[in-house]
């Protein structure tokens, strides 16, 4: 379990994250929603370590991970699989090397069983005989499948998702959610996610959490997400065809 | 104001470099692949640089030593001490600056832009370190082998110069780049070799690493490492001449 207790950033006196306090449960797909701009990305990257934050605690586990020394946060992200919102592969590397990497580095497996490893993440995700592909032969969604599989690849206990359907066809960005749905609740991982799409919501969220100008607004499970009357859900509902018919 | 915090940011950026190394299993296939990357793809561009630097180095020479009373040998003894102490070191670095700190500053930078570095550090990996250490290593390695090859060729190109215009016949030529040589001068332009690779390097990844927007800002990142870079060389090449031939 993830728990965000009253985390705070800013830059140069600018408040992108305001107080925001959160638990997120294992086996279950937690969304972020809210418009661009809203702090969706600041908020993931925050709990990561990318940034800073100013004041508060995130805490894998018990485990309260801003106050731990770089060396002991290393154990905890190698328990991490992130998924970016552009996929970030390594353009330099193949297909199979991008998976193999995070074993490389932080795993001690034979190269037999680093690739068998691999084998099994690009099977998982739907990808047959792209090993020596380069990202820039890929197709979007072929990128993000690689980016998933290389998030698996070290059997994570937490998984990050930066909107893993941006850019990506309809039909396309619901293969990438049944498949985030189905390694989920597969091997209870504590799925973050964060998105816009509304179908996103629908198909796969089990708890969802509304944020605005960087402060939660709203917080709640998917059934009372559909049913609520929230005036600040409401307006951000109101766009979406789903809501509205 | 900004030139004081920027140059503390870059040595913020060396620590973070030279901290949290990866294991030497990790790092030694990157070095060799850093070395094949910016060294010996450097190669042909350096020679050719080279030859036709020592070529007009020696017509220069030349040109400016009309009095008969001057021994013809002097041509390729100014020739050889101008391509050991300045030709070769300084003017094939500040090249260099450009082919390998603007590939330096655009490949991080593009890494920076598309969250590939950000990746790395998800990982737990000192994104810093894992991406400018094995460069540094090898430029270090690397760039005093291209400056060795630039003298020599620069020295060929000389010869050939002096022969086909027929100002300093190859004998001469021989005796001018043999007399009185002393050794130090070429460790004096290797240890300035050195310098200047890791200020290439630091430089050029210091903007690149730094990024903050997209491709725009890629293409301005390797413009300002170049810039910097070769005026940060000029600077340290006074002071290296002072420090070591006074």
């Amino acid at each position: 379990m993830i728990v965000v207790d009253s985390i705070t950033k800013s830059f140069s006196g600018n408040v992108v994250l305001d107080n925001f306090s959160s638990k997120f449960e294992p086996g279950r797909i937690n969304l972020i929603i809210g418009r661009s701009g809203s702090g969706k990305t600041m908020t993931i990257k925050c709990m990561l370590g990318l940034h800073q934050v100013d004041c508060g605690s995130i805490y894998f586990d018990n485990r309260n991970f801003i106050s731990l020394s770089e060396r002991d946060r290393k154990k905890i992200r190698k328990e991490i699989g992130m998924v970016f919102q552009g996929s970030a592969l390594f353009d330099s590397m193949t297909v199979s090397e991008n998976v193999m990497f995070p074993l490389t580095m932080s795993s001690k497996m034979t190269k037999d069983k680093m690739i068998e490893r691999v084998n099994f993440c690009l099977n998982r995700v739907d990808l047959k005989n792209v090993n020596d592909l380069y990202p820039s032969e890929l197709s979007g969604g072929m990128q993000k499948r690689v980016a998933i599989a290389r998030a698996i690849a070290l059997n994570p206990k937490y998984l990050f998702c930066d909107e893993p359907n941006s850019g990506l066809d309809p039909a396309t960005a619901k293969v990438i959610d049944n498949l985030l749905k189905e390694i989920t609740y597969e091997y209870k991982i504590t799925t973050v996610i964060n998105t816009h799409d509304m179908n996103s919501v629908v198909d796969i969220g089990d708890r969802i959490i509304y944020i605005e100008e960087g402060r939660k607004k709203w917080e709640g499970d998917k059934k009372t997400f559909l049913e609520t009357d929230d005036k600040e859900l409401h307006y951000f509902k109101s766009f979406s065809k789903l809501f509205t018919k | 104001m900004y030139f004081l915090t920027a140059i503390g940011q870059y040595i913020i950026f060396l620590k973070k470099i030279f901290s949290r190394l990866e294991g030497s299993k990790i790092l030694f296939p990157k070095i060799l692949d850093e070395i094949n990357d910016l060294g010996m793809s450097s190669i042909g561009f350096v020679s050719f640089i080279s030859i036709f630097v020592g070529a007009v180095v020696t017509l220069q020479v030349a040109y400016n030593m009309e009095n008969p009373l001057l021994p013809t040998y002097l041509i390729g003894l100014a020739s050889r001490d101008s391509l050991i102490l300045e030709f070769s070191p300084t003017m094939i670095s500040l090249v260099l600056a450009g082919k390998i700190g603007s590939h330096i500053a655009s490949s991080i930078g593009t890494m920076r832009v598309t969250e590939q570095i950000d990746a790395l550090e998800v990982m737990g990996i000192n994104s810093a370190s894992f991406l400018v250490f094995p460069k540094i290593c090898a430029t270090i390695f690397i760039n005093p082998f291209l400056i060795i090859l630039s003298i020599a060729l620069g020295l060929v190109g000389g010869w050939l110069a002096g022969n086909i215009t027929g100002i300093c016949p190859t004998e001469e030529y021989l005796l001018g780049i043999k007399y009185e040589f002393i050794p130090f001068n070429m460790a004096y332009a290797i240890i300035k070799t050195i310098i200047f690779a890791f200020i290439i390097t630091t430089v050029c990844a210091f903007f690149g690493y730094n990024i903050k927007g997209g491709a725009l800002e890629v293409g301005q990142a390797s413009t300002k490492g170049v810039v910097y870079t070769s005026i940060f060389i000029i600077i340290c090449n006074y002071f290296i001449t002072h420090l070591l031939l006074n």
